[in-house]
């Protein structure tokens, strides 16, 4: 049950940081406990809501599902780090025209959810868009509003163009 | 009714009402800069972690907490015994609810356990997973009892008791009885019927139930970090189960990852939580797990409806005739009570139409599974796939189109006030109008001709129509009268900054639905200036004046309401203040873009800034005797009627593949009359979200327990949520009916889309199997099941 920490070392948000930490502690608890980047929600701590979506190595995982010690090395990135980048700006923007959050717990890994979807297809039809977030659970808004959100961004902007 | 004022806020210039502005919280939350209870970590901080009962019913015989004492991390380990010394048991029980009875309950089981899940034992220790490790060490022994989870032989004479002190299982029994519904039913040319059943779900909200509660010995005061929907009503409860001055319990809540009901019920975990932090003087943190979540958090809409239905040949509706079994759990649950999901269901059933004759019973009984009580639409999505369903029958036994036979029975658009065989009044509601602004939208001729080509293609497409009147924004006699201390009022209070912008603090909360965007755009157009001019404050006791906050769909119409007539009263001191000043009459001035201007010609005569830099810095230059009152506080109750009524009706279109069972839902619409709009994106997004829940009961979402009490199905994974790549296209479209008896005329949107959507998707689904000869009449509407009544399994 003690268990001894381990030292770690990682790059989060393209800072990096060293530390101690147990070898049970999810990369989840982790950020939010550890570092406390709060923008990475927990709602299910067993990989099928996907609140906890953050980017490992530039690709997308569960990180209640991976243990930090497993991140020694990595490159993380989370949704502030994203924010802070400007990288998805557009798509915030569209979030936020589309109003496609309401309480905002599944907010940040849908949008690194969707940001992956379009990396690999950068114009996804409704149902392409569907199926990419597909694994992101939302309580609140039926996701219509996200896929138009996400339709919107691919398109270019603004709803006007979109429509 | 409200005097008529100078300038409707409706109709001023640069009005933001029925603009869909954009919430501008929302930025924080996509930029993952959310305050939401889970994060919330304070110092000295400790966490528990929860001992449930394995079994459904049993006698705890021992507990042995020594080996979890010693564990690493252990701060302290906590029986039932020793939080009942701090907080006072409570019982689930209204006065206006005759009859009804349940027994007290405690924070943690105490000698008995009721159902699989309940709490036992609380360990507190420097993290949660130490708390874990030390539950592992603990020893309860039980002794297992029987346990009672099916409803139907919960009355049965040799059916073990629940709480034996209560001399039987029952909660509660209650009647409606109007006309004469058996001469009805006599002279009936056609009686149609049909057992239905609705299966146990919950709410889910993403972020788990959760409350840091901060007890400072010195001064006596909790502050609660609490993830509710309803922070005044948990400083009562706090305050009066743990023995604190009301005024020194505090309840906070920033953001909050979802409510819908859900969180507005007293839970024995936080108030756990709150008695541990009293006992150790530090601050305590629960978090549930979704385990947890599932096996504690409230569930809903476990119903057996009988329904009979009579009509004329013509297809006149002469009553419905209606019997509804519910097993709410162990305990009714406190404070709201577990009986108005079924009381709401024997009252709504038939709402839409002219029934003269109407017969309603319901019994609500005990069971060893987990409690239920209120979530999102209450009763309203049971009642109206009943209703909806019956209409559906008998329209195919009579030959008449189901939608023909809903226009000849509604309540007529013009025949309002109205009052209902079931005893509701309604000031005004818009049938028949959505109905006609729907058949538009679906193009019904078209889908029709499209269901009929395809099956002789082998393929089953159904149409189905959902009609919902909706209970919304009560008043007292909601909960109040029953002696609940729960507020069906709220406030507002406003004041001008010196620089001349505006401060707003609202006791509805904000649970992600709009209301900071909503109120922001009632007080900038009342008082002329940006949204951006206004900053808003919720989700604090310490900070909003009291109120009832957000549920029932009630913070547009109640504290939207308590919104305007604040920003009114300080428009108003803003306009003494500058009359003052410029030596003028109040009524010659108006407010507009930021200014005092001349009510004639819109001339620009002093800014707010400078109002506020004359009032609070330069009061020498004002006249003796004057005192300028830049900050105001209004409240609003609705009066009158007991509650507002919403309508409107959904479609849904769906494909039924009658080898595997799978329902592909196509499209879903939704026509609804919420009253005045303030912000018709955010209406269509409540209905959205609502659609989503409810086609979750339709099609997914069940609780499953074996039959000796077992939860089997408590994580997301096995659990079935609605995924964007199962939901469809959902189109919204509005009427508005606002209410007579607010100037804003807001009547509430936040449970439409739940109320009818579940009757308009099971309607669908039999009208594509009713080819291949199923019907189907029980939801979650499984694959399983709706195999089986194709008879091909």
């Amino acid at each position: 049950m003690s268990d001894t920490n381990h030292e770690l070392n990682l790059t989060v948000n393209g800072e990096r940081v060293s530390c101690r930490v147990s070898p049970r502690l999810s990369l989840a608890d982790f950020l939010r406990e550890e570092l406390h980047l709060t923008g990475t929600h927990v709602g299910c701590e067993q990989g099928a809501c996907g609140a906890c979506t953050v980017r490992y190595n530039g690709d997308q995982i569960r990180a209640c599902l991976m243990y930090a010690v497993q991140a020694e090395g990595a490159e993380v990135e989370t949704v502030e780090g994203i924010t802070e980048s400007g990288e998805l700006a557009s798509m915030q923007d569209a979030f936020h025209r589309n109003n496609a959050l309401q309480c905002g717990f599944c907010t940040p890994g849908m949008l690194i959810a969707a940001a992956e979807l379009l990396k690999y297809n950068p114009n996804p039809d409704r149902e392409q868009i569907r199926a990419g977030i597909s694994g992101n659970y939302c309580r609140c808004t039926g996701y219509h509003a996200i896929v138009d959100a996400v339709a919107e961004t691919c398109r270019g902007g603004t709803k006007e163009t979109a429509e | 009714m409200s005097e008529k004022p100078q300038f409707s806020v409706l109709d001023r210039p640069n009005s933001y009402i029925g603009r869909s502005v954009p919430r501008p919280n929302a930025r924080r939350l996509l930029a993952g800069r959310g305050q939401y209870p889970t994060d919330v970590s304070l110092p000295r901080m400790v966490q528990v972690a929860f001992a449930r009962s394995p079994f459904a019913h049993a006698r705890i015989t021992s507990v042995d907490t020594e080996a979890a004492r010693q564990a690493p991390g252990v701060v302290g380990v906590f029986t039932g015994e020793d939080i009942a010394k701090v907080c006072q048991p409570w019982i689930g029980t209204l006065d206006h609810f005759a009859g009804m009875k349940s027994a007290p309950q405690y924070p943690l089981a105490r000698d008995v356990v009721r159902w699989q899940g309940e709490p036992v034992v609380a360990v507190v220790a420097q993290t949660r997973a130490l708390a874990e490790d030390a539950l592992e060490m603990l020893l309860i022994d039980y002794e297992e009892l029987p346990a009672v989870t099916d409803p139907e032989t919960a009355l049965d004479p040799e059916t073990p008791l629940i709480h034996p002190d209560l001399g039987d299982n029952l909660v509660f029994s209650s009647k409606v009885d109007s006309g004469d519904i058996d001469s009805a039913f006599a002279e009936a040319d056609l009686v149609v019927e049909d057992e239905f059943h609705f299966g146990r779900h919950t709410g889910v909200t993403l972020e788990p139930r959760v409350v840091v509660a901060d007890y400072d010995p010195s001064e006596e005061r909790l502050t609660a970090y609490h993830g509710t929907q309803t922070p005044y009503q948990m400083q009562d409860v706090y305050a009066r189960h743990l023995g604190l001055a009301e005024e020194n319990v505090r309840v906070m809540v920033k953001d909050i990852g979802g409510a819908f009901g859900i969180k507005l019920h007293v839970h024995g975990e936080e108030m756990t939580t709150c008695a541990l932090s009293i006992m150790l003087k530090r601050p305590v943190k629960w978090t549930a797990d979704r385990l947890e979540s599932f096996a504690s958090d409230i569930h809903a809409r476990d119903h057996r409806v009988r329904a009979r239905l009579a009509l004329t040949k013509e297809g006149r509706i002469l009553g419905y005739d209606v019997d509804d079994l519910t097993g709410v759990g162990a305990y009714s649950v406190y404070p709201r009570t577990s009986v108005v999901e079924g009381n709401q269901v024997i009252k709504l059933v038939g709402a839409p139409y002219t029934q003269q004759h109407y017969r309603a019973a319901l019994k609500v009984v005990l069971q060893n599974k987990n409690v239920m009580s209120q979530y999102r639409a209450v009763g309203h999505p049971i009642a109206f796939a009943v209703t909806e369903a019956l209409v559906d029958k008998a329209a195919a036994e009579l030959g008449l189109d189901p939608l023909d036979l809903r226009a000849l029975n509604y309540v007529s658009d013009d025949a309002y006030p109205y009052k209902t065989a079931s005893g509701f009044t309604y000031e005004g509601l818009s049938l028949q109008r959505s109905l006609e602004k729907l058949k538009d939208m679906i193009d019904y001729q078209g889908l029709r001709e499209e269901q009929s080509e395809l099956r002789k293609k082998g393929i089953y497409r159904g149409i189905g129509i959902g009609t919902f009147v909706e209970i919304t924004a009560p008043g007292a006699a909601f909960y109040g009268v029953g002696g609940a201390r729960i507020s069906s009022q709220d406030g507002c209070s406003m004041k001008l900054e010196p620089s001349g912008k505006v401060q707003l603090a609202v006791s509805i909360n904000e649970l992600g639905q709009g209301t900071e965007t909503i109120v922001a755009q009632i007080a900038a157009t009342e008082l002329g200036i940006t949204m951006e001019d206004i900053s808003v404050v919720t989700g604090d006791t310490g900070a909003t004046p009291y109120g009832g906050a957000a549920w029932a769909s009630r913070a547009a119409a109640i504290g939207g309401e308590a919104t305007l007539r604040a920003a009114r009263a300080l428009r108003e001191s803003i306009l003494e203040v500058a009359g003052v000043t410029l030596q003028s009459s109040p009524s010659e001035l108006d407010l507009r873009d930021g200014f005092v201007v001349s009510s004639e010609d819109g001339e620009e005569r002093i800014s707010l800034a400078e109002v506020g830099r004359i009032a609070y810095f330069r009061s020498d230059t004002l006249p003796p005797g004057f005192q300028p009152q830049l900050s105001v506080v209004r409240h609003y109750s609705p009066q009158g009627l007991p509650f507002a009524f919403t309508n409107g009706v959904h479609a849904s279109y769906v494909e039924v593949d009658g080898d595997t069972g799978l329902v592909r839902l196509l499209k879903h619409w939704v026509v609804e009359d919420c009253g005045r709009v303030l912000n018709p994106k955010l209406v269509d997004e409540q209905a959205r979200g609502g659609v989503a829940q409810g086609i979750g009961m339709a099609l997914f979402e069940e609780c499953l327990y074996s039959s000796d009490g077992q939860l089997t199905n408590g994580s997301l994974a096995d659990y079935l949520v609605p995924l964007s790549s199962e939901l469809p296209d959902i189109e919204v479209a509005h009427i508005e009916t606002p209410s007579l008896s607010s100037e804003i005329g807001a009547k509430g949107a936040g449970e439409a889309g739940t109320a009818a959507s579940p009757a308009a998707i099971m309607n669908a689904v039999n009208d594509a199997i009713a080819p291949l000869g199923g019907r189907i009449t029980a939801m979650p509407m499984t694959p399983e099941r709706i195999l089986r009544s194709l008879k091909r399994i």
